[in-house]
């Protein structure tokens, strides 16, 4: 705290916690030692002579930005696939994700109406959360790497990852929602006499379903991010176009790259803002 | 969606359709863009659901239930899971002292403020943010090389960005009292700072950090796909040389890490919010 240091104190006007803050942040720096040792922190690596050529050479080549239109062609249809997969994997985690919510969500037992809810029912709900949990805790990255090694190179890896991610990410924010509504309506229609999917779709759903929309157009956007992502292990879409062209150190590709990249994250951004306000 | 696509041909003729009109044009985007996408990918849904994937599918989940569990093995597995860990306290501790140094030139801290350096420190927040951790990975390695540093690096670069902008938004809704009352008694601006707005956003601000650490475990598990240390630069390695028993334990591991991050952050939600 420079400001404060620079004049001279008088004790009585001094800081109390000035010690305490002091303590913590000493504590801090020694925990965190260990770490820096862990991660090879060495900054001074970059500066390296050889270091700093080749990373200055590659900077230099970013400017200009290469604008082949042969270049930009290609860019446009990778961003699209980018897009495309983003889409169809939400989809496809729609596809999964919706029926696991209708199993697993507490408000439609039909047994916990009377009491407490049965054995089996419960086994197959906690079984479904379970399925969900493992689902969303592998990140989308290494289910990519797996389903490249398994279907090959090509958007249906990333395709497959986003969706299975997303459905396990999905199905356990539905289920939260749904459970976190009103419950009176569909359980008066369950006890009346009516179907869980009567109930379902009369009673829970359209007290949620601007909620539920909100929340998968914010997941179509992460969609997004992550299908730029996950084509550097293979999967199609920027990333592998960003990848192939760092391999071979032309800055003035990678520019490019980057530039469509921000540039449709920024998009997919604004989209989504627009469209949970639309949807409200 | 019968009774929209209807609406949809003749506008005009359907004042029901014009107060409702956005709604149904998102949900009919929505529709097309989702057809499209499955058009134009060429995703090879065949070969996806012959016999030949579906064989291969179940030879690879069988090698993945024979993990690697030799203690040498074990002992690489752990200071690789370590590794990691030390990857995301670093990025993240990091990435909260440049976030916070950008920060405050990026807020407009009260009404009167010129902020100069806003416009510009936003830009620099916005770009760090919106590239990935794994693309300043793979863009960092060519200066840093193979390695944790590199991983480190680029999780600090985007978690700069990140933070730079939630602490910016939490310095400019700080409440106003005690900063306006240093102020009048003549306090300079790094005074008022530091002991005004800071105290009371505090709180604020060692939440979205420990939020992001909780984030940057999981991207420091996965970074090393391109070259970024920790348990992603084992699984990469072994996976290229198709050695599935230890590709399973490294798996294993990272679900592991995962899982536990999380339970752990429920847990200190759950005892936090009692």
């Amino acid at each position: 705290m420079p400001a404060t240091l620079a004049q001279p104190l008088n004790p009585a006007l001094r800081d109390p916690a000035w010690t305490g803050r002091l303590f913590w942040f000493i504590a801090l720096l020694i925990l965190l030692v260990p770490a820096f040792v862990a991660t090879e922190f060495r900054p001074w690596i970059l500066l390296e002579p050889e270091n700093l050529k080749v990373s200055s050479k590659f900077l230099g080549d970013f400017f200009p930005p290469e604008t082949n239109p042969e270049f930009l062609l290609l860019i446009a249809k990778e961003a699209w696939r980018t897009i495309a997969i983003a889409t169809a994997g939400t989809f496809l985690a729609l596809v999964l994700a919706i029926p696991m919510t209708l199993i697993s969500t507490r408000v439609l037992s039909i047994s916990s109406l009377s009491g407490r809810m049965h054995l089996l029912p419960f086994a197959v709900r906690q079984v479904i959360r379970w399925i969900l949990i493992i689902l969303r805790s592998v990140p989308e990255l290494i289910w990519a790497l797996v389903f490249v090694r398994v279907v090959g190179l090509g958007p249906a890896a990333g395709v497959l990852a986003i969706g299975l991610t997303y459905s396990g990410m999905l199905g356990k924010v539905y289920t939260e929602i749904l459970e976190s509504g009103e419950h009176h309506v569909a359980t008066n229609l369950m006890r009346n006499g009516s179907s869980r999917l009567q109930a379902f779709f009369y009673g829970v759903l359209p007290q949620n379903s601007t909620e539920l929309t909100s929340y998968t157009v914010y997941r179509w956007e992460c969609a997004i991010r992550a299908s730029a992502v996950l084509g550097f292990v293979g999967a199609g879409g920027l990333g592998q176009q960003l990848d192939n062209s760092m391999r071979m150190f032309n800055g003035g590709e990678v520019a490019t790259i980057l530039i469509v990249f921000m540039f449709l994250v920024g998009l997919a951004d604004l989209l989504s803002a627009w469209l949970r306000k639309v949807m409200q | 969606m019968a009774q929209k696509g209807h609406a949809m041909m003749n506008p005009q003729a359907n004042p029901w359709f014009r107060w409702n009109c956005s709604v149904c044009w998102v949900t009919l985007g929505l529709v097309l863009l989702t057809i499209l996408s499955f058009w134009t990918l060429d995703l090879q849904l065949g070969r996806l659901f012959s016999v030949d994937s579906a064989k291969r599918m179940g030879r690879f989940l069988g090698e993945l239930l024979s993990p690697d569990l030799r203690a040498i093995f074990l002992h690489k597995l752990w200071i690789a899971g370590l590794e990691t860990l030390a990857m995301s306290a670093v990025g993240t501790i990091l990435a909260a002292f440049f976030g916070l140094l950008l920060a405050i030139p990026a807020s407009k801290s009260h009404a009167n403020d010129p902020a100069h350096w806003r416009f510009l420190c936003r830009l620099v927040l916005n770009g760090l943010r919106s590239i990935p951790e794994l693309v300043w990975a793979a863009l960092i390695l060519i200066s840093a090389g193979l390695g944790p540093f590199a991983g480190t690096l680029a999780l600090a670069l985007h978690t700069t960005g990140v933070l730079g902008r939630l602490f910016s938004e939490s310095i400019e809704n700080a409440p106003q009292g005690a900063a306006q009352a240093l102020r009048i008694q003549g306090a300079s601006e790094s005074q008022v700072f530091l002991y005004a707005t800071l105290p009371t956003i505090i709180p604020q601000l060692m939440s979205y950090t420990l939020y992001r650490w909780e984030n940057n475990i999981r991207a420091a598990a996965v970074l090393g796909v391109v070259g970024g240390g920790g348990l992603g630069q084992m699984l990469a390695f072994h996976m290229g040389l198709f050695q599935m028993q230890e590709t399973s334990s490294i798996l294993i591991a990272i679900i592991l890490l995962v899982v536990l991050v999380d339970t752990m952050s429920y847990i200190a939600r759950r005892l936090m919010s009692r």
